[in-house]
């Protein structure tokens, strides 16, 4: 009886890929290079840059990170430049035990306050323990709880197993927004980040995100992976009528980058998903280049780094 | 039977790797007869900010080589420049027509490179100074490269003038965006090529080629270039200051109008150098 035991829990991942359908990988990356070549100039550029700063969930994970970094981080986020043209970012994105410290200088705005939890980045912890670590985040005053997904798990075949973790999480979540980190780099194949993207969505709310990375391995957002979790959630709302978000997280770093991005919402989604509760950037470098291009923009001159705050010691 | 002539398709250097205009424009050059030679890609602003961002890549790790491993580098470029010192040669007289001339800037621009070779440990110690200050502090002034310099290189001495304006602002540690003569750029493509095979690093000397009329208000206002050295007419050196006066750039700027004597060594030396680096005073208190 044993040895038919691996064969039935594989089985679970693989009625879910027949389920949802394969990705004809060829075909996507061909689409997602042609997003590449759009040009977006004057107008409809300086509309995308502002857009892409009210989508920055501006971003430090770092064991380094202090409630003074946290102070500078959130100040940041409220008023990224004093033209007062340029929107506040749409959150900040700490680790669990800073949310408190973030709370005293966002508490009343309009910036939210995101955590990662569930043993960022890896997920390796008891189950107990992710769900405590949601709570905490949660009373402490965190608006949207970043959690990953058991990746393990997945790739093992037990598929449900992950479906019943994320709807845990979603309760401990109460009123908080979900976000669900697949780690695309960890799930092997497209056809895997399609699975877990339609095994995420069934179990959330209207108005929770799937992510793709935590950022914290060799490769994070990509326009392929992007464009595979984009299809997943437009398939998804034909189906059930369910609205899902999404956020790329990791590897966005240059305007250029978030405005192809964006073409690619526009042209999977449409306008709906055009706003920051249905489309956001896990970005922490994106922000000031943002606000470069923005500047290059007004003035009409090129703009260098070491005028914003980051890189003040650059060449 | 005759083989179909294989002719190079000439390329600008950015950031070690030798690219096309970003527009892919080109313009022709012609010999002095009249016969058309090649097409010399046309830069626009685009490939201006391009590489200044290649330029800043490289800046970090260009000042932490020590001064003597700049100079063996230099002097390496002065070593590859020899190599190819007779195709250097045709590479102006084909535009001018001159050959003896050529030959003749070819061995200065060599030498030049072996000047400031010499130039990269030694400047520190005549620039740099002790000071006597009356506190009980030890006070010490020492240089400091300023960080992108933009140049404008002159019409005439298509290769001598280029590299007297590169060579000072590298050799203090600065990297560079140039611009190379309209008229005869193919001496500045060649060196493109000399660049990369003579242990620069990439991005530490970027070459453009086009008509300065598309780049010159760039190089004036683009903020992250900190300097700019330029030989400029009249109405050219209005923009300049016009365009530098919104970043405080320090400009340095040779009329076009009256060429300057690229082969008096006058045109070399420590003075060059000293136009770009910030100097950094330094106040360590002591027991009195």
């Amino acid at each position: 009886m044993i040895p038919s035991m691996p064969r039935i829990q594989r089985s679970g991942l693989q009625s879910l890929l027949r389920e949802v359908g394969p990705v004809d990988r060829i075909g996507l990356e061909e689409r997602v290079a042609k997003y590449t070549t759009r040009s977006i100039k004057k107008s409809s550029k300086r509309f995308a840059l502002n857009l892409a700063v009210s989508m920055v969930d501006l971003t430090t994970l770092e064991g380094k990170d202090t409630p003074g970094k946290i102070a500078s981080l959130c100040l940041k986020a409220l008023r990224p430049h004093p033209d007062p043209s340029i929107p506040s970012t749409a959150a900040v994105c700490v680790y669990p035990s800073l949310v408190r410290h973030a709370k005293k200088h966002l508490a009343g705005t309009s910036v939210k306050i995101a955590s990662v939890a569930t043993a960022f980045p890896s997920g390796q912890a008891p189950l107990r323990t992710r769900l405590e670590e949601v709570r905490a985040a949660v009373a402490d005053g965190a608006d949207e709880i970043d959690m990953v997904i058991n990746r393990g798990a997945f790739l093992a075949g037990e598929v449900d197993l992950v479906r019943d973790e994320i709807a845990a999480v979603r309760e401990a979540c109460s009123s908080a927004t979900l976000k669900v980190i697949l780690e695309t780099s960890e799930l092997e194949t497209c056809d895997n980040i399609r699975a877990a993207s339609f095994l995420a969505m069934s179990v959330l709310r209207e108005g929770d995100f799937i992510k793709t990375s935590t950022g914290k391995t060799s490769e994070n957002a990509t326009l392929a992976n992007n464009q595979i979790m984009l299809d997943a959630i437009r398939d998804f709302y034909l189906d059930t009528g369910t609205a899902i978000s999404m956020k790329p997280a990791g590897g966005i770093r240059t305007s250029k980058q978030a405005i192809q991005f964006l073409i690619a919402v526009k042209e999977t989604l449409g306008d709906a998903w055009l706003n920051n509760s249905r489309y956001r950037f896990g970005a922490s470098a994106l922000l000031n280049d943002l606000l470069r291009q923005i500047l290059k923009e007004t003035t009409g001159r090129y703009q260098a780094p070491h005028t914003f705050s980051e890189a003040s010691g650059s060449y | 039977m005759s083989r179909l002539p294989v002719s190079k398709t000439p390329k600008c250097l950015v950031g070690g790797s030798f690219i096309r205009s970003e527009s892919g424009r080109v313009y022709p050059i012609a010999s002095p007869s009249g016969e058309f030679l090649c097409n010399i890609p046309l830069c626009t602003r685009k490939d201006v900010r391009n590489a200044v961002e290649a330029a800043a890549k490289a800046g970090p790790a260009w000042i932490k080589r020590s001064a003597y491993n700049r100079g063996q580098i230099l002097y390496r470029l002065a070593e590859m420049l020899e190599s190819r010192s007779e195709e250097l040669a045709g590479s102006i007289s084909t535009t001018t027509g001159d050959h003896p001339a050529a030959r003749r800037e070819i061995d200065a621009a060599i030498d030049r490179a072996v000047h400031y070779a010499g130039w990269t440990d030694k400047f520190e110690a005549l620039l740099g100074s002790v000071n006597p200050v009356a506190s009980p502090h030890f006070n010490f002034t020492v240089t400091e490269p300023m960080g992108i310099v933009g140049i404008l290189a002159p019409e005439e001495a298509p290769l001598l003038g280029l590299l007297s304006m590169v060579l000072p602002a590298i050799t203090a540690g600065n990297t560079v965006v140039a611009l190379a003569s309209k008229a005869h750029p193919l001496p500045a493509i060649l060196l493109g090529e000399i660049i990369t095979v003579s242990d620069l690093p990439a991005g530490v000397v970027n070459l453009l080629t086009g008509s300065r009329a598309d780049m010159v208000e760039t190089f004036a206002t683009h903020e992250h270039i900190r300097a700019l050295h330029a030989t400029a007419t009249r109405t050219e050196r209005t923009s300049i200051d016009q365009g530098a006066s919104t970043n405080l750039k320090r400009t340095a700027l040779l009329p076009g109008e009256s060429p300057r004597d690229w082969f008096n060594n006058g045109a070399a030396g420590l003075d060059e150098i000293r136009q770009f680096l910030e100097f950094k005073t330094v106040w360590h208190p002591i027991a009195s």
